[in-house]
Order: structure tokens, then sequence, then C-alpha cells
């Protein structure tokens, strides 16, 4: 599953953000329904221990492998382990990586993004450039790259995730603050004599930091993703952590005899994703304007 | 004979969910053969859903009422779509505004006009390519076998308005309804296409138009109709509702056009003394002399190049403190470029400004900066000019003097508020939710804030209806009186320009080709090119007559 994501540009005429224009925030069943299923999430991560009394790691030997009932709802691994305690407990693994990485990320891409579209033309042209040659790798092979030569862990995933999924906030911030920095507004606050820094701080950087939270929402989904597929090859948390990705690909060797164990994880990582990538693209389309479908 | 166009008590509304827009309330209206009736009207009139119901297309939801809507004699009310699509073309043709917009970008103007005569039935596939030809030709488009292979962009705004009239007669239909057909077009042109249309009621066409401008409609129509919300206040000949309007709106509406002999009083109707009383002339305050030797800024020599082409080339003026200096020309000659030269946005290829005796161009930003108040600009568009994340207080305050304390600023706020005639509690709202008149106003408010000693006005008052328009120069002509303001006031319009500015400056492909004071220019131009403007402009005083 691949998440493609636009780019949210800022309407800069005002016109098109008109109140008539800007729908209401009615409350649709999509977003109200990913919206729910993530504060559940948030509850996982903070207090997993409301959800999940157990302890995610106590192996009983007497129930190993026991299939979905009244004593585990959904089941437990090879090891006896309560699955549902399992998956619960490691929200908190996949959505820190997820939000370090986009952290990282949207930072760098930020930053980057706003040298190459405010610097002069070769500045440009060599941030451009190298976002481009980033871009070139696929995401994942990027990040495999990095955890080849800095070794597997959670630290770096993050970086790997983050260095990964750079390329396209700076490309969206630079495009934007092209956007902006030519704008009849911007041009008209010079003829009030603002110097160049306070151009950029009051009318350049707010128009185009606008659509960046509802963008790093949606990269968020996507480095979740990315993250539980690293550690599914292995390359994230070591076992015995609680982590989807992991879970996952522990499951795959008792598929035939206990397909439960990796369902949970599994599910967790697809809604967690379609949860993101909804509630992202119901902010986006409100963003610009438009009718949230 | 039964008339073309024939409605009687014609209502319209629009459900919204909060409550119904009554777009249309009960009007008449009949066009015979051969004649020219014209709808005029502000924003919001109702003239346009007039225009479109006549053809089936008043809009999604729209509720058609009439006691009778005939059109040759055939009753259309109940149409449904299917019914509509046999209509249009064949017994209405329709011409819209922006013949950019109403033309398929992908397909030729041939193409278009073609698909017309095979819909209608008019032609076979043969003889379809010669009787476009013959269409454009009758339309006066030069070459016209050779603009039917070419695509909208291809042409100019008058050609492709020519195309537009073409696809409209091509099924023959005797009743022609144009919506604005002159509006986007340069005057010389807007001159021509009104010819062309004329041509066509004379060959025995039924014409409808709508427009905002009598002055327009005055040089074609047989009849006038004034509507304002919805409803028709005053009908008559054009000829005698031009020259003895009895309606206190068509009288303020006829009084709000700019022109030579709007000098010096107020366009905008100051003060109602009653319901149904004239509104009275009033004139404009007096103004502290212009001082001639005292040159604010200085332009000589401008020149600005892209690539091979010239856009401004060798212009050269000064303008006195407290002056005002018109800059007509059409679209294309470059008038834009030297306010944007003047603003200190663009750097001239050659030639050097001079503002306050200070250098202005090729210097560094940093130079310009301490003068930079001085100067100040409004634009066609006022809403692009303001960041689209403050609120009317947040725009005006910023180009107050950085050094006022918070309840300086709120003051100055209010107080410049007041000066442009809006009220204390617009500060806090979105200029996005405000009308144009009144985000023309804020832009105004915050160009005068700094108190410059000179403002370049680039197309102020062109995207506003006639009496919006009278409002706005008013208030600029009130403001330059009080604080002795020069201006730099660009337009198209040469009847504003007449109204408002002292000394005038033509410019053609780029180039100055006359300048001097406002009365000498415009009554008696030595170019060319001045004379053919003129010519073409639209006057209220030649209006109505043969």
């Amino acid at each position: 599953m691949t998440v493609t994501l636009t780019g949210t540009t800022v309407p800069v005429d005002g016109e098109a953000r008109s109140p008539i224009v800007r729908p209401r925030g009615r409350l649709r069943p999509g977003p109200l329904t990913a919206g729910a299923y993530l504060i559940l999430l948030i509850v996982a991560v903070v207090r997993p221990g409301l959800l999940a009394p157990g302890d995610p790691l106590a192996a009983d030997p007497l129930a190993v492998l026991s299939p979905p009932g009244a004593a585990h709802w959904f089941g437990t691994d090879h090891l006896g382990r309560d699955v549902w305690t399992r998956v619960v407990h490691g929200a908190g693994h996949s959505l820190t990586i997820g939000l370090a990485a986009t952290a990282i990320a949207v930072t760098a891409g930020v930053l980057l993004g706003l040298l190459a579209g405010l610097a002069h033309r070769i500045a440009d042209e060599a941030l451009s450039r190298s976002f481009d040659a980033l871009s070139a790798f696929p995401m994942l092979l990027l990040a495999l790259l990095f955890i080849a030569v800095a070794g597997p862990g959670t630290t770096s995933l993050i970086i790997a995730i983050g260095i990964a999924t750079l390329p396209h906030h700076a490309r969206v911030v630079r495009a934007q603050t092209l956007l902006v920095r030519r704008a009849e507004f911007v041009e008209q606050a010079v003829t009030f004599g603002l110097s160049r820094t306070r151009l950029v701080t009051r009318h350049v950087l707010p128009n185009v930091l606008g659509p960046i939270p509802v963008l790093a929402v949606i990269g968020l989904g996507e480095a979740v993703l990315a993250a539980s597929g690293l550690s599914f090859l292995g390359m994230g948390p070591q076992p015995p952590s609680p982590e989807w990705g992991a879970m996952l690909s522990e499951g795959r060797n008792y598929l035939q005899v206990g397909w439960w164990i990796s369902i949970l994880p599994g599910a967790a990582i697809t809604l967690t994703v379609v949860a993101l990538t909804v509630l992202g693209r119901h902010w986006q389309a409100r963003f610009d304007g438009r009718q949230p479908r | 004979m039964t008339p073309l166009v024939a409605v009687e008590d014609l209502h319209v509304t629009f459900p919204t969910p909060t409550g119904e827009i009554r777009a249309v309330r009960g009007i008449d209206l009949t066009v015979a053969r051969g004649e020219c009736v014209a709808v005029v009207g502000e924003s919001g009139s109702g003239k346009s859903v007039t225009a479109r119901t006549l053809v089936g297309l008043a809009g999604p939801g729209a509720h058609v009422r009439a006691a009778r809507l005939d059109l040759a004699g055939q009753d259309v009310r109940g149409h449904r779509p299917r019914d509509w699509r046999r209509i249009r073309g064949r017994l209405a043709g329709l011409v819209l505004q922006d013949a950019l917009v109403s033309l398929d970008p992908l397909r030729t103007v041939g193409a278009e006009i073609g698909e017309v005569l095979t819909t209608h039935d008019i032609v076979g596939r043969r003889e379809r390519a010669g009787r476009t030809a013959h269409l454009l030709d009758q339309v006066h488009v030069p070459e016209p076998e050779r603009r039917a292979r070419q695509y909208p962009h291809q042409l100019s705004g008058g050609l492709r308005q020519r195309a537009l009239i073409a696809s409209a007669i091509a099924a023959e239909p005797p009743l022609l309804i144009a919506d604005e057909p002159t509006t986007a077009l340069d005057v010389t042109v807007q001159a021509q296409i009104l010819e062309l249309l004329a041509e066509r009621r004379a060959a025995g066409l039924g014409l409808l138009l709508i427009s905002h401008d009598l002055a327009v409609v005055g040089q074609i129509a047989d009849r006038i109709l004034v509507m304002r919300d919805g409803e028709i206040v005053e009908q008559g000949p054009a000829e005698r509702l031009l020259r003895a309007p009895t309606h206190p709106y068509t009288r303020q509406l006829l009084d709000a056009v700019p022109s030579a002999s709007s000098r010096g009083r107020r366009l905008s109707a100051a003060a109602r003394t009653g319901p149904g009383a004239a509104p009275a002339r009033v004139a404009l305050p007096v103004r502290p002399p212009v001082r001639a030797g005292d040159t604010v800024l200085a332009a000589a020599g401008l020149t600005k190049r892209y690539g091979e082409h010239t856009v401004v080339r060798d212009v050269s003026f000064t303008v006195a403190r407290g002056e005002t200096l018109g800059l007509v020309g059409e679209s294309g000659s470059g008038k834009s470029t030297v306010a944007r030269i003047v603003a200190g946005l663009l750097e001239p290829d050659a030639g050097d400004v001079t503002f306050e005796g200070t250098r202005w161009s090729a210097v560094a930003e940093r130079h310009r900066r301490p003068l930079r108040r001085r100067l100040q600009v409004i634009s066609q568009d006022p809403v692009s000019s303001f960041d689209p994340r403050y609120t009317v207080g947040g725009v005006i305050a910023e180009n107050l003097d950085p050094g006022l304390t918070r309840g300086e600023r709120a003051e100055h706020v209010v107080e410049l508020l007041r000066r442009v005639g809006l009220g204390p509690q617009l500060r806090d709202r979105h200029p996005r939710s405000l009308s144009g008149g009144q985000r023309q106003r804020v832009a105004i408010a915050r160009a005068i804030a700094p108190r410059p000693s000179l403002v370049v006005c680039d197309e102020p008052v062109s995207a506003l209806d006639v009496s919006v328009q009278a409002q706005v120069l008013d208030l600029l002509a009130e403001l330059r009186a009080a604080d002795g303001t020069a201006l730099l006031f660009i337009s198209h319009d040469l009847g504003v320009v007449h109204h408002l500015a002292d000394r005038v400056l033509v410019m053609r492909d780029g180039a100055v080709v006359e300048q001097g004071p406002v009365g000498d220019v415009f009554t008696l131009p030595r170019h060319d090119y001045t004379r053919s403007l003129l010519d073409a402009l639209p006057s209220l005083v030649t209006a109505g007559r043969p």
C-alpha cells in the first residue's frame, strides 16, 4: 500500500477562501470514525494500561497459540503472550517512531524548502536537484541504505524514515514559497518599506507554513507504514519489543496454526494509516476551501 | 407581427439555505425584429439572470415563473433541457462577456462555429468550411480561412469576440442576446464590436443587450430598461431616457459617469434630500494649488525590454506636488509596467526615476526604503494586495508608523477608516467578506496612512460598478484636496481620467504619443491615436443620436 500525496497550496488571492466558499466543519462519518479511532490510539500510547492491563512481555506456557476466546480476546502467540495486550502496548513503539520521523522530515523539509524558495537561483538549483536525487530512490530503499550503514534499532529507523520522507516536504514548501513570495500582497508590502527579514517573517513564512500541519498528518501515516515495513524486515526495535511490524513478522511463521497472531497487528497498521490519511485529506480539503468528500 | 421576445411578469428566484433570493421580480420585456433593447443595471440587479432565463440557462435550482414567456411566438414555459437545446442557437444566439472562457480552448474557432452548423443541420459536411469562413467574414474577421484554423488563445480579444458572435449567428437565429459583450475590450475594439452589432440589427436581427454601461448602450439601443434589485425602475426610448431621465436612480447612474463635463463635481449622490428627490450635484472640495515648479517625481527615458520585446520605450514625464497625472492607454500599451517602475518594484533597462529629489531607480532597495512610505500604490484588485491572513485593521495598521504604540495604532486605524467612509466596526472583519467598493476603500485607507506625497493608482476603479466607482473617485478627489497628495492615475477609461486628472499622458505600444493638460489633449488631440481613442469613446452626449 502506498500513500500518495498531493501538494496543498494556500490560495494566495484569498478569494477561494471566502466564507461563502469555505465549507463549514460538518461532521462526516469517514473523518468522524477516523478521529474516534485515533483517539483510541492516543489512549493506547499514553496509558496502555487502561485498555490492556496485562504485561505485553508476560509469556504463559500453558496458553501457547490459544485461539481467540473469553480468556484472550484475540488469542495468544507462540510464547503464550496475549496478542491484544501486545498490540495495545505496541502502539507506543509504532507511533513514536512515526511521529519522530515525521518531525524530522517536516522540520528539515521546511527549512530546506524555505531556503531553496528564498535563495538565489544557484542555491535553489543545488537544493532542488538534491531533493530530486533523494526522491529518485524508493523511500524504503533509501531507509534501508541508511540502516545498512548505521545498523538496526529504533533511533536509526527514525532517522532513516525522516531522511527518506524529507524531500517531499521540502518540495512542497519550496513551491509554496515561490508562489507566496511573488504574490501581490508581498510586493505591496515592499512599498511599505518593510525590510527583507520582516517581509519573510510577517508575510511569506506564515502563508507558506499554513498547509504544513495538514501535510504532516498525511505524512505521519506514511511514516507509520514505513516503520512497520522496516521492523517487519528486522530493522527496527528488536524482539521481544511489541512493535506492530515485528509482531507481523513473528506471526508469519505460525500462520497455518495461529492465523490470529498476525491479524490484529496487521489491522492496527492498516487502520492507523487509513485513519491518518482520511483525516489528513479531510483537513486538506477544508484548508483548500473545497467541500470535503 | 409577433415580437421576438414577449415576457410578462417574469419572476426568477433561487432557493438558498438562508431563504430564497429573488433575482428577478416581475418584469415585462419585449424585443421586436430589427430592434435593439438594452437592459442596464449594476451587479446584482438581475439583468444577466433575465437574459439567461430567455435561453433556458437561468442556473441550477432557479424557479422561473411568468405570466407570459414567448420566444418568436412560441411559449417556452415548462420547456425541458432538450427543448431548450433546440431553441438555443436556432431561435436565440447568446454572446457572453469573455470570449476566452466562452470558446473551447482545445478546439479551433472554425470547429466551434462548424458545430453549430451541424447541430442545427444548416449545411452538410462538405459546405461547412466555406460556410464558416463566410460567417467569419460577415463579422469582419480578416483572413477568415486562416483564422478558422486557429485556437481561441491565438486571437486577440476583439477577434475572439467576433468569432463568438459568428458562432451565435451561425444558425441564423432571429434574436441575439449579448451579455456585456464589450466589457472586457479596449475602447477602440469596443467601438468596432458595437458597430458590428448595429450591423446585424440593420440586417433584421432582434438584439437584447445587457450592460452596466449607459454610455455603451446609448450608442446602439433603441429602447433602454433600467433594472435595480430585480425590478425595472425606468424604461423608454434611448434618447429620451438618457436626456431626460425621470427616475432618481437613472439620474444617479447618469451622474455617476465620469467625463469631461463632470470635472469638479461629485459623481456620487452626496445626500438624498428625500425619497424621489433628484440627487443634487455637489461640487468637489477646492484643492490646494498645484505647485508646478516643485517636482515630486521625475521619470526620464524609461525603457523596459523583455527579450526581444520592448514594452516601455523612452518614456519621460514629471509629476508636480499635488498634481494628478493621468496615464491612459489600451491593454498592452505598457502603462502598468510604467507604474511598477515608478513604484520601485521593477528596474528599468534604461532611463531613471527620481522621487522627492532622490535617485529611485537602479539603487539598492535599502536606499529606497527610507522614502518608501512617501510613495504608495493602489492596485486594481485590492484583495490580492492584502495578506490573506490579515483583518481590515491589520491591513491598515501595517502601513502606520512602526513607532506607534498599540493604542495609537488602533486610534489611527479608526480615524483612517472614518476618512474613507467606513465604520470602526469593520476593523475586525476580513477583507474577503467586504464588497468591492469597501475593499478598495480599505486599500485607499492603507495607502494614505503614511501621508504619502505620491500615490500610484493602477486601474483602481475598473473592477467596480459605476455608482461604486463614482464613490471611490469622489473619495480620491476629497483626499487629494485635503492632503495635497499627487496622484499618478493609470486607467484605460478616458472618461475617468478626464474627470480627475490635471495633465494626461497617452501611451501606445510602450511609447508616449501625446501629453499635455487634460483639456487640451482631450479637446484638441494632435496625435491620430489619441483622436481614434476619443472617437471610439462612447459618451452620453452623443448617445441616443443617430
